[in-house]
């Protein structure tokens, strides 16, 4: 524990040092090299994963195709470089990467402290519990003195020691590296609860093969907000990747799909739309990009909720609702600036 | 034979060609073996019946009752393994993401392996004068046939993965850490102070640290001081570093070996008139190598299992695919043990490989008069 936390903060001092360096422009950076370089997971159901075919797939590789497509034209011309809970910050902050989008949760020390800034929310999550039904207990808060699979060098980790002390419980972390080892590790019964994001434990449970002996408690400890994030200090870039992911959101409002966008782009009775896809004003030109670029990046994956539910939605194995998730005027918090 | 023989000697004769039925053959190593005296019998059953404590339901879990056949894990329904994945999923497990229409440079280059390894490894092979020169040339021919050039299209390490990236940076670090292992050994031995003390310092300092940090500076901390144009390929980043590391082991193995040897030896060498790297080559070196034939071997088996430590970069080796595998969702929950277990199959065959031809080794060389 020691050791990781130390090396975590010479990492963290490294990084800051070097965010005044990367001074070229990343855009221009980008399209001389003809690739975008997008910093994912090394493999969570649903946001990123590979298929049969090797190739990646998922929630947050989706942003990155759609990114690559507004910006250089190709939804594949990515470069995946696949990172831990550990090396995600390093890497972009030594410029490895031009954007990070790994189910990242936008806190005020990362933003802040080590120099990145965060381009909006793609998924709101929040951190909760699972437990097996024969615990015999209905609340998180009832966990006083249970063991806890925890993945370390995550936000969910600093929750759970807050979420404890404040109630003044006591708990015993079983740390562990990945997702599926924290999955076996609970099912080997090393813990008596796992707790990591709500999309997280729903996943896993449907893996259960007793899934009806689980119960996911209902507390929810934490605020999630995941997003994708770049360097802090070029914010041209910034602003195309923070648009790009608005304009997905915008998308579904507006009824734009990956089928319709092509007719749509030809030209509509909505301003709105128009000037998103670039028949009316000049929103790509104030981008530096021309004025297709949001047709190519809706025309990649479709708009948010073709993403959302192609990956994560009811009809995929995760079975994940929209909650908090859906549009504003859904009944959930998901709500993107005008594009105007 | 002749009628003049004594009858003594024909008799002891005949009985000297039949040893008592109960000594040969399958049972009489079975008697020998297995049930000797009483302890050894006793131990005998006991392990007899925790094995079928096991082996059944294994065999039953991991053959019989196992589901071949599917496209996802939804459709292994029966109690036993899921192997469904194989069919779907194999070239991922072997070549990682390297491009499906180049596999043949992959499976050329691991052909050649063997005849290159051979030349290296055992001896009274045909055109072995050519051999040698052919395994030397090897690395460079197995580069170009990887990486691409000469009309080859090019392939980047970060499509390297699977069983070939563990053979290419486990073969990469054990064939270079033993010479810089010699080299670092002979080093700290040296007479001259500037030279041993480097060698104390590198071997001290890299030895002192856990691989994994050593990892982390290459891949990370050395970016930082690099311009972002100056960047040296990730894959050669931690190929350095685990050789470097497993050089400073195997320099301490090799150490050991040296002085093992007794001084008599080396002022045998010097009334010779050898000079220094003549003494080494031909006296003290194929002397100490051979004593340290079981460490050099220990070092090379835990290098070979650290390459599993790519996952840090990002590279999916054998153990990493069995990872991304288990986090599909069509496979999610299901493929759990059946990869793993297929993974550390791999590991163990090459492995005890290593372990059998360094046992075989080390008869071949032992010239002690028993």
């Amino acid at each position: 524990m020691k050791f990781s936390s130390i090396i975590g903060a010479v990492l963290a001092v490294t990084a800051f040092f070097v965010v005044g360096a990367a001074q070229a422009s990343t855009l221009d950076d980008v399209k001389s090299a003809g690739n975008l370089k997008c910093g994912i997971n090394t493999g969570l159901p649903g946001f990123a994963f590979t298929d049969d075919k090797g190739s990646w797939k998922g929630f947050d590789v989706a942003f990155c195709r759609a990114l690559a497509a507004a910006v250089l034209g190709n939804p594949d011309k990515v470069k995946y470089v696949n990172l831990t809970g550990k090396t995600r910050f390093p890497a972009l902050a030594s410029g490895e990467i031009d954007v990070l989008s790994r189910n990242t949760t936008w806190t005020f020390s990362r933003d802040v402290d080590l120099g990145f800034t965060f381009l909006g929310v793609s998924y709101y999550d929040g951190q909760g519990f699972i437990g097996r039904k024969s615990l015999g207990i209905k609340s998180a808060k009832e966990l006083d003195g249970a063991s806890v699979c925890i993945q370390t060098g995550t936000t969910t980790e600093l929750n759970l020691a807050d979420f404890f002390r404040s109630n003044n419980m006591k708990y015993e972390p079983v740390p562990i590296e990945t997702n599926s080892e924290a999955r076996a590790g609970y099912l080997a019964e090393r813990c008596d609860v796992y707790t990591t994001d709500a999309s997280g434990l729903a996943a896993t449970k449907s893996t259960f093969e007793d899934a009806d002996k689980h119960m996911v408690f209902p507390e929810i400890v934490s605020k999630e907000p995941l997003g994708p994030l770049v360097r802090q200090g070029d914010d041209q870039w910034a602003d195309i990747a923070r648009w790009t992911l608005n304009a997905l959101i915008v998308a579904e409002e507006l009824g734009v799909t990956k089928d319709n966008v092509q007719t749509m782009a030809k030209g509509t009775k909505n301003p709105e739309i128009n000037r998103m896809l670039g028949t009316e004003g000049s929103m790509g030109k104030m981008l530096g990009l021309d004025a297709d670029w949001a047709v190519r990046a809706i025309a990649a994956g479709g708009n948010y909720a073709e993403i959302f539910d192609r990956y994560l939605g009811t009809n995929t194995p995760l079975g994940l609702s929209r909650g908090l998730n859906a549009l504003y005027k859904d009944g959930g918090i998901l709500y993107a600036p005008p594009i105007r | 034979m002749s009628v003049n023989t004594p009858i003594s000697f024909k008799e002891r004769k005949k009985s000297s060609q039949l040893p008592p039925p109960n000594t040969v053959g399958f049972t009489g190593w079975i008697r020998k073996n297995l049930f000797s005296n009483l302890t050894n019998t006793l131990l005998t059953i006991i392990s007899l019946y925790i094995l079928y404590l096991i082996l059944p339901p294994l065999f039953n879990w991991a053959i019989f009752d196992a589901d071949f056949t599917g496209t996802i894990g939804k459709e292994c329904n029966s109690e036993g393994a899921c192997w469904a994945w194989v069919d779907q999923r194999i070239n991922q497990f072997l070549y990682g993401f390297y491009p499906a229409d180049s596999y043949w440079r992959v499976n050329l280059s691991l052909f050649l392996l063997a005849p290159a390894l051979a030349y290296l490894l055992f001896e009274n092979l045909p055109f072995n004068r050519y051999g040698r020169w052919f395994s030397l040339l090897y690395p460079l021919l197995a580069a170009v046939l990887l990486l691409g050039g000469f009309g080859l299209e090019e392939v980047t390490t970060d499509k390297f993965g699977g069983f070939m990236l563990n053979l290419v940076a486990g073969l990469a670090g054990i064939v270079l850490s033993l010479p810089i292992g010699i080299l670092l050994a002979l080093g700290r031995r040296s007479k001259l102070p500037l030279i041993k003390l480097f060698c104390i310092i590198f071997i001290e300092l890299i030895r002192g640290v856990p691989l994994i940090t050593l990892l982390f500076v290459a891949v990370i901390i050395v970016q930082l001081f690099l311009p972002p144009q100056v960047s040296l390929d990730q894959l050669f980043r931690v190929m350095i570093m685990i050789t470097v590391f497993a050089s400073a082991y195997m320099a301490e193995v090799i150490r050991g070996g040296l002085q093992a040897i007794p001084n008599g030896q080396y002022e045998a060498a010097q009334a010779m008139g050898l000079k220094y790297w003549q003494s080494m080559r031909l006296i003290i070196l194929p002397q100490a190598l051979k004593i340290s034939i079981p460490g050099i071997v220990n070092t090379f088996i835990g290098l070979f299992k650290d390459t599993t430590l790519v996952i840090i970069i990002g590279l999916f080796d054998i153990l990493g695919q069995a990872r991304l595998l288990q986090t599909n969702p069509n496979w999610m929950g299901k493929v759990d043990h059946e990869t793993f277990l297929f993974a550390s199959l791999f590991f163990f065959v090459i492995c005890f490989s290593m372990s059998r031809y360094s046992i075989n080794l080390e008869k071949r060389l032992d010239t002690t008069n028993k």
